[in-house]
């Protein structure tokens, strides 16, 4: 089986050591996934933004890039329900049966990462361990557009050493939206305290979450507050092993 | 005369609700208007206790229906059809209604739904109404149409009568009054109740049952002097010309049974085909909207019956920007909507920011997709925006409405406007063209990512950026931003060959 790494492009510039984190996991679960480098953007900014006119040719460029792999697993629920919904949308807008074909294909492969080792590889055991007290939000995406359920859980259950605390309210948009964080400022920004009031109600050391653009959000705000907690994506922490002897 | 779904066809495309009447528009932009509500503390308090209370009895009770989503498939796709067929079900709703006794009004906008209804009512010799809810009528801005024309109209749902006496405007399509508390109600019923009809008792409490008897003591005699009343239809039957209402309080009972004349204003895709419909409507609607099995009262009437009831029954149907909205094939399920606000009180913008920022009747998740289709986006641009597309509505929605698509589309439009009617870009619009330049060159996409390296020098201090200047400022007004990496993912994939370099060659 062939597998690629969807990087996207948030990781890639932003929070590279999430994508190291991914390779390293999957290595040690067996799979040589490999990084296609001509890949950039979904186009998700563009589309959700309304500019789906200029998302077009980033949608066929992403199509492209992955072409002949069997599988393409991401750190991201977001980037993979852009790809599993929006792509095929706007595909078939734009009236390209080619470009639909393709697209309709790719979707079908895109996993996220929770979605990748649960369903594809059937486990949720990665032998990792973290010995932390580790709270997890489960993003919007993940949830209502994915469906991931409760697949992050399931591993993070199973990770030893994780005690892992319920989030109040863990289904509830933690504000970030994506062009939304800076068009509504202050709606993002309440909804981002109702968030953290919920995340430092748990105690936790750690808040995690399956994708880098609402850890940015949460972790800035836990930052900017210097509330002793800490960000780190479910990849990161999947990833962890224990030192050997 | 040629027709479009049934109104004398105009010119060119459907119009939108025109502008100077009625309440689809907010004075400004969604961030602004929201910003103050954010800071009052009473409104977060209430609002967010509110669509609590009101999200954890709606999620019991459709979690009771094993085949909620069934009924759910079957809800949309009645109203598809209707929707689909509008010009026959309407036809035939005028025909019942009429052989019924009945007299169908059909408004193009708000201006002539208020004008007819105006007319109607200075016919009937009265200079006082009472009314249902409606939020046909508060779409139209009937009230003040009514009160320029010499007639007082006097709402009698209890939350809508609040609303009215504290001289302010509904918040939530449900629960009107959800702004207020009841602290608050009791001073608004002892400063306004009687100025306009029977006064509150002066030693007045704030507990709600005597705030409830303080209401219907002072609405007894409003229904009692009304010659004529006022309504809105959750639904009109075409094949009987059958409309009806749902409610819990009995005021609508009241309203459609004692007056002489009944005068009843209904956007026009309300209509559904058959009886039988109500089966799958009469299930979705209470559940989402109050979370309750079934509401305390549904009254429904087909034309008017000597010696029993209203002896004079006009049903107006509105147009007001819905044949606009029925013209895009992306936006127009929109009409599915059944008012039920499940997604008001599941949404979490709307939670914090409160139905007046939206600035028109239709507030929250539904209002930000059916306001700026009614009135045309270039009216209402900054609603589309107003979602992190967090998907939480479309889950609840009993109809099926998927609003964050719908949104996305309607953001679109907006970027469509206003290249159309500018030849400068905005900044926003170079700022996606510049970023899509770059993402279709992994050559300069890779660069373009190497260069944020530079970003490092803002952060070298606390290994955080916590202040950039704008637009990025909207950022880091609340948020502190990591330190840009050393080096982006792909360039440690080459540089490391795959990472293999690092693992010292495994």
């Amino acid at each position: 089986m062939r597998v690629a790494l969807f990087v996207t492009c948030l990781v890639d510039g932003v929070v590279p050591d999430v994508a190291k984190a991914t390779v390293r996991l999957l290595r040690r679960l067996g799979v040589d996934v490999e990084v296609p480098l001509a890949q950039t953007c979904c186009g998700q900014m563009h589309i959700n933004t309304g500019y789906a006119g200029q998302a077009l040719p980033l949608v066929q460029q992403h199509a492209d890039a992955f072409r002949g792999f069997d599988a393409v697993v991401t750190p991201s629920g977001s980037c993979a329900g852009s790809v599993r919904h929006q792509h095929p949308a706007l595909a078939a807008r734009s009236g390209q049966a080619g470009l639909q074909r393709q697209v309709e294909d790719l979707a079908s492969r895109t996993y996220e990462l929770s979605e990748f080792l649960v369903d594809v590889l059937g486990v949720t055991d990665v032998g990792a361990y973290y010995p932390h007290k580790v709270t997890f939000h489960p993003t919007c995406h993940s949830l209502r557009v994915l469906r991931v359920g409760d697949r992050p859980l399931r591993l993070l259950r199973a990770v030893q050493g994780l005690e892992l605390v319920e989030l109040p309210d863990a289904e509830v948009c933690c504000g970030f939206g994506g062009t939304f964080a800076v068009k509504n400022p202050d709606v993002s920004a309440a909804m981002l305290s109702d968030k953290l009031r919920h995340v430092l109600s748990t105690d936790a050391e750690i808040c995690s979450a399956g994708d880098s653009s609402c850890l940015l959000h949460i972790g800035g705000g836990l930052s900017r507050t210097r509330a002793g907690v800490r960000t780190v994506h479910l990849a990161e922490i999947l990833a962890s092993e224990p030192v050997p002897a | 005369m040629s027709t479009f779904l049934g109104l004398p066809a105009p010119p060119g495309a459907p119009p939108t609700a025109p502008p100077g009447v009625g309440h689809l528009r907010g004075d400004r932009p969604f961030p602004e208007a929201a910003a103050d509500a954010l800071a009052d503390p009473q409104l977060r308090h209430n609002l967010g206790r509110a669509t609590r209370t009101i999200r954890g009895k709606r999620n019991a009770v459709v979690a009771e229906l094993p085949d909620w989503a069934e009924l759910r498939a079957a809800g949309a796709a009645i109203k598809d059809d209707v929707l689909a067929h509008l010009d026959t079900y309407l036809l035939q709703l005028e025909e019942k209604v009429t052989s019924a006794g009945g007299v169908v009004h059909w408004a193009r906008d708000a201006a002539e739904a208020n004008a007819i209804v105006l007319e109607l009512v200075l016919a009937a010799g009265a200079t006082e109404v009472v009314k249902v809810k409606s939020m046909a009528t508060q779409e139209t801005g009937l009230n003040e149409a009514l009160a320029a024309g010499g007639v007082s109209a006097w709402e009698t749902d209890l939350a809508e009568l609040i609303v009215q006496l504290g001289d302010d405007a509904p918040s939530h399509i449900l629960v009107p009054a959800i702004h207020r508390n009841r602290a608050e109600i009791r001073e608004i019923f002892l400063r306004a109740m009687g100025g306009v009809g029977r006064a509150a008792d002066p030693g007045l409490t704030d507990d709600p049952a005597a705030l409830a008897e303080a209401a219907r003591l002072h609405l007894r005699q409003k229904f009692l002097d009304a010659e004529v009343a006022i309504s809105g239809a959750n639904f009109a039957i075409a094949e009987t010309g059958t409309l009806g209402v749902v409610e819990s309080e009995g005021n609508g009972r009241m309203c459609l049974t004692l007056p002489r004349v009944l005068i009843t204003v209904m956007g026009l895709e309300k209509v559904v085909p058959t009886w039988q419909d109500l089966e799958v409507f009469l299930q979705l609607l209470p559940r989402s909207s109050t979370g309750e099995r079934m509401n305390p009262y549904t009254s429904t009437w087909t034309g008017v019956h000597p010696g029993d009831g209203p002896q004079e029954f006009h049903l107006v149907l509105l147009d007001n920007g819905r044949t606009a909205v029925l013209a895009d094939p992306q936006g127009r399920s929109a009409l599915r909507c059944i008012r039920c606000s499940a997604c008001l009180n599941v949404c979490p913008v709307y939670e914090r920011a409160g139905g007046h920022a939206y600035g028109s009747v239709y507030p929250g998740p539904i209002g930000a997709v059916l306001s700026p289709q009614l009135t045309g986006v270039a009216e209402n641009p900054s609603l589309p925006f107003a979602s992190s597309l967090c998907g939480a509505c479309y889950d609840v929605c009993p109809v099926a409405i998927d609003i964050p698509s719908m949104l996305v589309h309607l953001r679109e439009r907006v970027v469509e406007d206003k290249r159309a009617h500018s030849r400068i870009p905005t900044s926003e619009q170079a700022l996606m063209s510049a970023a899509k330049w770059t993402m279709l060159r992994p050559g300069r996409w890779a660069a373009a990512l190497r260069a944020g390296r530079a970003g490092r020098v803002l952060g070298r201090r606390r290994d955080r950026i916590g202040a950039l200047p704008p637009p990025l400022s909207a950022w880091t007004s609340t948020r502190d931003l990591p330190r840009p990496p050393e080096q982006t993912f792909r360039d440690w994939w080459v540089s490391s060959n795959g990472g293999h370099a690092e693992d010292g060659g495994t």
